[in-house]
């Protein structure tokens, strides 16, 4: 379990938090420029001084009321944004510069295991100038990887990165998240890169934190920002159930119902990460037949929520799975929606995240 | 070139050896706070420290000859050669604090930042990330530290006097051959002294053009 709480006062900025997450998965930090996210991450570090505040990491106490533990002292990974690396050390050296530093453990991270997992296996005699903003980046993760943290920190890794270099360095991400047992916290304001690795999410706004939960939760919730988006989205966790080799199709499966997709290169069992755009989903009242689309779900309606003078955002509940749902308010008029109507919703799209 | 001319020469270099080594010790550590703190008296250290360059040496000379003379707080060191490594030390103490203060202000915050999240504590940095990253900027502070010691005439003078051996250095035996019409002499020194500090000079602009092409 980590626990923090912090009051950090900046000039007219606040910033008041207290929160526990679980010690596994990636939680995201979310929310818009400037609302406090890089502060609250730098402070759980101790890179930022906060007098009043407190980081309590597993059994380890970082910071209370009395003590604070200076940050080299703490069993934390830290990506910065645009990481400098250490030009006058080779990469292999600049990625031992925090093994040889740590504590050894029986479950200390290996270094080969580290280069492999990130891809780094050409680049190891190069130096820092050598390498594009994406592998540097890759280097800085393996490198915060090998100090064996209890709590990795990544304070928006991918930005200032070209779409090309993001492109690369997500799947090295999302692998070392899922492989690693390391509780992550990640900073972010790109919806993107949130919806693709976060398990729960942290909202932001102002220096306060507003909302928290799993990401599908968070993500579906007609209330919160991320619905009110033009391209809102709801995120549905899946796994592969079966190939269908006749059509080249793979049927996911969830609570909530099964989706059909291209053929995914996963094995059965395998998880899948579905985005679905809230203005691909539109609504029937009664089980459509003779329609092309191939996904449709039965869903409940939770909530009716007004997104801008001619729509509205409607959140469903696929057995027990939430699905947020744009339509114009002419069309829910005219369907007669009601809070807890049953009825069947038709995906147009889905992508695959994972 | 003479016995005592030879003399000088030791003098000088020891004197300059001497006075660069303790300069980088002394000098490295301020050079690093004035580097990194806000503290409001960092002005006026910074404004001390920077007095030899404007300063006539004879000034200088003339307060280190009461500081250091019979009655001062360190007892009789006024014409000997601890004397003059003392006053060496201010005097060309500006040449090596600029350059290791430069030096490390070129080092940005977040790479100290990012040694710190990897587990080395401020001590272990310095030495590990710090110190390899503005080699150049010691080098450049030693050569400049040793050649103006070299040229140091005016606190030598006040505060050295002449003492073959002991306290006549390069600068002050060109002078007397001049004084008593040895030209020859003075050339030859002279000269010397003239190849051997564009020697210096020019190595410590390859070093910095080395290091702007080196990321």
């Amino acid at each position: 379990m980590i626990r923090f709480s912090f009051n950090i006062t900046k000039g007219s900025f606040n910033l008041d938090v207290k929160e526990e997450l679980s010690s596994h998965g990636v939680t995201a930090l979310f929310g818009p420029s400037g609302c406090g996210k890089t502060t609250l991450l730098r402070a759980v570090s101790g890179l930022e001084k906060a007098t009043d505040g407190s980081v309590t990491v597993d059994e380890a106490i970082w910071q209370n009321k009395d003590q604070s533990l200076p940050v080299h002292q703490r069993r934390v990974g830290f990506v910065f944004q645009n990481s400098k690396l250490f030009s006058h050390l080779t990469v292999k050296e600049n990625l031992q510069y925090g093994l040889t530093r740590s504590r050894k453990k029986s479950d200390h991270l290996k270094l080969d295991d580290v280069v492999n997992l990130l891809g780094l296996e050409s680049h190891l005699s190069k130096h820092p100038s050598q390498l594009s903003g994406g592998e540097k980046q890759r280097v800085a993760v393996g490198r915060a990887l090998l100090v064996n943290p209890s709590l990795l920190l990544m304070d928006e890794p991918l930005t200032g990165l070209d779409k090309k270099s993001k492109g690369d360095i997500l799947p090295y991400l999302e692998k070392t998240v899922r492989t690693l047992k390391i509780p992550v916290l990640y900073v972010s304001h790109d919806i993107d890169e949130v919806a693709r690795l976060a398990d729960h999410v942290l909202l932001m706004e102002k220096g306060k934190i507003i909302a928290r939960g799993p990401i599908c939760e968070i993500f579906s919730n007609p209330e919160l920002p991320p619905a009110l988006m033009a391209d809102a989205e709801s995120i549905i966790e899946t796994f592969v159930d079966e190939h269908d080799e006749n059509y080249n199709l793979t049927k996911l499966s969830f609570p909530g119902g099964d989706f059909y997709v291209s053929r995914v290169q996963k094995k059965q069992g395998d998880k899948v990460r579905l985005r679905i755009l809230s203005k691909g989903v539109s609504l029937v009242l009664n089980k459509p037949a003779g329609t092309s689309i191939l996904n449709i779900l039965e869903v409940t309606v939770k909530e009716i929520k007004e997104f801008d003078s001619s729509k509205v955002n409607i959140e469903l509940d696929a057995g027990g799975v939430p699905l947020l749902c744009r339509i114009t308010k002419k069309s829910a008029d005219n369907l007669g929606i009601l809070q807890g109507q049953t009825l069947f919703a038709q995906i147009k799209s889905v992508e695959l995240l994972v | 070139m003479s016995e005592s001319d030879l003399q000088a020469l030791v003098t000088t270099i020891k004197l300059a050896s001497v006075t660069t080594l303790f300069l980088i010790l002394l000098c490295t550590p301020l050079a690093w706070w004035l580097s990194q703190s806000k503290s409001k008296i960092k002005v006026i250290i910074e404004a001390v420290t920077s007095l030899p360059l404007v300063l006539p040496p004879t000034v200088l000379g003339f307060y280190l000859l009461i500081f250091l003379g019979k009655n001062g707080p360190l007892g009789n060191l006024a014409f000997s050669f601890t004397g003059l490594v003392i006053g060496s030390l201010i005097y060309s103490m500006p040449f090596v604090i600029q350059p290791l203060k430069n030096a490390f202000e070129s080092i940005e915050k977040q790479t100290l930042e990012e040694a710190a999240t990897l587990g080395a504590s401020p001590l272990d940095t310095f030495f590990s990330v710090v110190m390899p990253l503005t080699q150049a900027g010691f080098i450049t502070a030693a050569i400049l530290g040793f050649a103006h010691t070299v040229g140091e005439f005016g606190v030598v003078l006040m505060i050295g006097g002449n003492i073959p051996g002991e306290t006549q250095v390069l600068s002050i035996a060109i002078y007397d051959h001049v004084e008593s019409g040895q030209y020859q002499q003075a050339h030859i020194l002279s000269a010397g002294l003239l190849i051997i500090s564009f020697i210096l000079m020019a190595g410590v602009y390859a070093l910095n053009r080395k290091k702007k092409v080196m990321p």
